[in-house]
């Protein structure tokens, strides 16, 4: 369970995110929607305490962010936007770095890495050197990293960027797998048809402020648009006048 | 600190499967020195010595008018080499070091019992000449202390009344002394070893990983930035240290290629001296690869971050040219002052004296104290929040 309440964030003179709220419930997937620049991605920095917010507050399965951000962020699985690995380490090196600094033990490390290799179709890769991963498997790596402390809240910030058709299905069907499991998904992206396949709720942000929050179908009829799209384009164009 | 132990073993796996780095930390960086040390000391006792032992090859003008003097050159282990038609000339080109004149009226003065005069030709803006000048000067100069000693014995007086007071040298440098002169650059190399062994660490854990976007994802997990700090920090240390283990060894084989006996000094690279290096090393290790940590987190790129960093190196050159420069007397709160401290420390080691307490003392204090304000400030940095932003 993530919630967000009243987030305030200005980079200078340009504010970024203004008074955004909402709650990302446990087995649901939430969209955070919005075109670029939108701040999507400095909500999700604030959750998971990269950026500390000016005013608000954010609360992950209860713990205050700004009290315990060491508490949030161990319950917190986090992909974000800069999704870099370690090119000299192995695909399973790199899970296992990050499973150490999330204070696992040898043998709960092994089982974490075996069954996350299995659940993302990486036994192939996982011996190997990440240099020359194609962009799929860089996200797949990136994924299990995020997750081999089996967290119960998910963060995902545009996570089928760059990826292909195949990857993308794939990755809608693991996410649907971990909405299953119970776990809070939270995920932004620009990507419309994204949204509609994959979310129970949608929390549309333009101009740093929360301009919907509805189920996909909830929101299509609040505005009485033929499709999700329009729906969009027409809220977002709206919240600009 | 566990965690800091999983970084700083994730950096060093990582860092030892980088082939540049390694070449760079482990290999040309504590191998260059040495090698460019043992070229450079060969060169100089070549061009000294090689010149003293070397029979004197001087072109002379008018032999004929001096005979004599020409045969005591020789029998001195002067080699007469045919006048060039311009003397000076030919020195200035360099086809000569030094050339002799005798002048037509030489023998007519000597006669006479006036004293006759003899040219010297050359060039003192050539430096390497100098030993050939000097040689010559003195065979002749010898050989007019005999002639003038045979003149006041036929006259039936003691040669030594016209030597009323000689100046007898004693020079108190210590083999050791002599041979620190030449080595007065040690220190620094030993700092530069120091500095490009831990560079590679410091721009790769820091500029090089925000760089690759792997720092937001290693910032989202539950590990204080103090102790992933520490676990970078103690990588890069880890790194310099090695790089300056095999640069002290290295300088230990590198001196049994140059034999200093040869120019009367002695060098003592032993395993004291490779001890005490690492000691007053230490500290300073600690500092060098907290300030480049903190420049290279300052850096928004790799190549910035280079930049950068290839200008700190410049600072640890400061105190051996200041020693050079401006020599002055070792006080004890200038072993305080990191670089200075090492500096003024390994050239006693090398000159083979024993450190006092007090110096290693003030020497260690004051370069961890520095390493430690060093530590803290690069810890603010990092916790900066705009130091994990790559975008």
């Amino acid at each position: 369970m993530i919630e967000v309440r009243n987030l305030h964030k200005s980079f200078g003179a340009v504010k970024a995110v203004e008074d955004v709220s909402f709650s990302a419930r446990d087995g649901e997937i939430t969209g955070l929607l919005g075109p670029n620049g939108a701040g999507k991605t400095t909500t999700l920095r604030m959750l998971y305490t990269l950026m500390k917010p000016e005013r608000g507050r954010v609360l992950v399965d209860g713990i205050d962010a700004a009290g315990d951000p060491l508490g949030v962020r161990r319950a917190l699985g986090v992909l974000p936007d800069a999704r870099g690995l370690y090119k000299r380490l192995t695909a399973r090196e790199n899970i296992e770095y990050f499973g150490r600094l999330h204070g696992l033990d040898d043998d709960a490390l092994r089982r974490r890495c075996d069954a996350l290799i299995a659940a993302l179709d990486m036994t192939a890769i996982a011996g190997r050197r990440a240099e020359g991963f194609s962009q799929g498997e860089r996200v797949k790596t990136a994924i299990a990293r995020a997750l081999v402390h089996d967290p119960k809240n998910l963060i995902l910030d545009e996570p089928t960027n760059g990826l292909d058709v195949m990857a993308t299905r794939a990755m809608r069907e693991f996410l649907f797998g971990l909405r299953a499991e119970g776990r809070c998904v939270l995920f932004s992206s620009h990507i419309m048809q994204e949204v509609v396949a994959l979310c129970d709720r949608v929390v549309v942000i333009a101009h740093g402020r929360v301009v919907a929050d509805a189920a996909p179908e909830t929101l299509r009829a609040q505005v009485g648009a033929a499709s999700l799209e329009d729906a969009f384009v027409r809220i977002i164009s709206r919240s600009g006048a | 600190m566990n965690a800091a132990l999983t970084v700083f073993l994730k950096e060093v796996r990582e860092n030892l499967r980088d082939r540049r780095t390694l070449v760079n930390a482990l290999l040309t960086g504590p191998l260059l020195a040495p090698v460019m040390f043992v070229v450079l000391i060969n060169a100089q006792l070549h061009v000294e010595l090689g010149k003293a032992e070397k029979p004197l090859s001087v072109p002379v003008v008018g032999a004929a008018n001096a005979p004599n003097l020409v045969a005591a050159l020789v029998q001195m282990g002067m080699v007469v080499e045919p006048a060039p038609r311009d003397p000076e000339a030919a020195v200035r080109n360099q086809k000569a070091d030094v050339v002799l004149r005798i002048p037509a009226g030489y023998g007519a003065h000597w006669t006479r019992g006036e004293p006759a005069q003899v040219e010297l030709i050359y060039d003192s803006s050539h430096r390497d000449t100098q030993a050939q000048i000097g040689r010559l000067r003195d065979m002749v100069g010898r050989y007019a202390r005999i002639a003038g000693a045979q003149r006041l014995l036929v006259r039936g007086l003691s040669p030594s009344l016209a030597t009323p007071l000689v100046a007898a040298d004693r020079d108190q440098a210590t083999p050791q002394a002599r041979g620190a002169l030449i080595f007065s650059m040690l220190p620094y190399f030993f700092v530069l070893t120091a500095f490009l062994g831990g560079m590679y660490l410091a721009i790769d854990t820091t500029a090089g990983e925000r760089e690759r976007q792997s720092l937001e994802p290693l910032f989202a997990t539950p590990v204080p930035r103090r102790d992933i700090l520490i676990g970078k920090l103690a990588a890069t240390t880890a790194f310099a240290l090695a790089s300056l283990a095999l640069s002290i060894a290295a300088f230990a084989i590198a001196g049994r290629f140059v034999d200093t006996s040869r120019l009367d000094m002695v060098l003592t690279l032993g395993v004291r001296f490779a001890a005490g290096v690492m000691l007053l090393m230490l500290p300073l290790v600690l500092l060098l690869a907290a300030l480049q940590t903190l420049v290279a987190a300052f850096a928004k790129s790799y190549r910035e971050a280079q930049t950068y960093l290839s200008l700190l190196m410049l600072v640890p050159l400061l105190p051996s040219v200041l020693l050079i420069v401006v020599p002055v007397k070792a006080r004890l709160w200038m072993y305080a002052v990191p670089l200075l401290g090492q500096q003024l420390g390994i050239m006693q080691l090398e000159r083979g004296e024993a450190l006092g307490m007090a110096p290693v003392a003030a020497c260690l204090a004051g370069t961890a104290l520095a390493a430690l304000l060093a530590i803290l400030v690069t810890t603010r940095v990092y916790s900066s929040e705009r130091l994990a932003i790559s975008g």
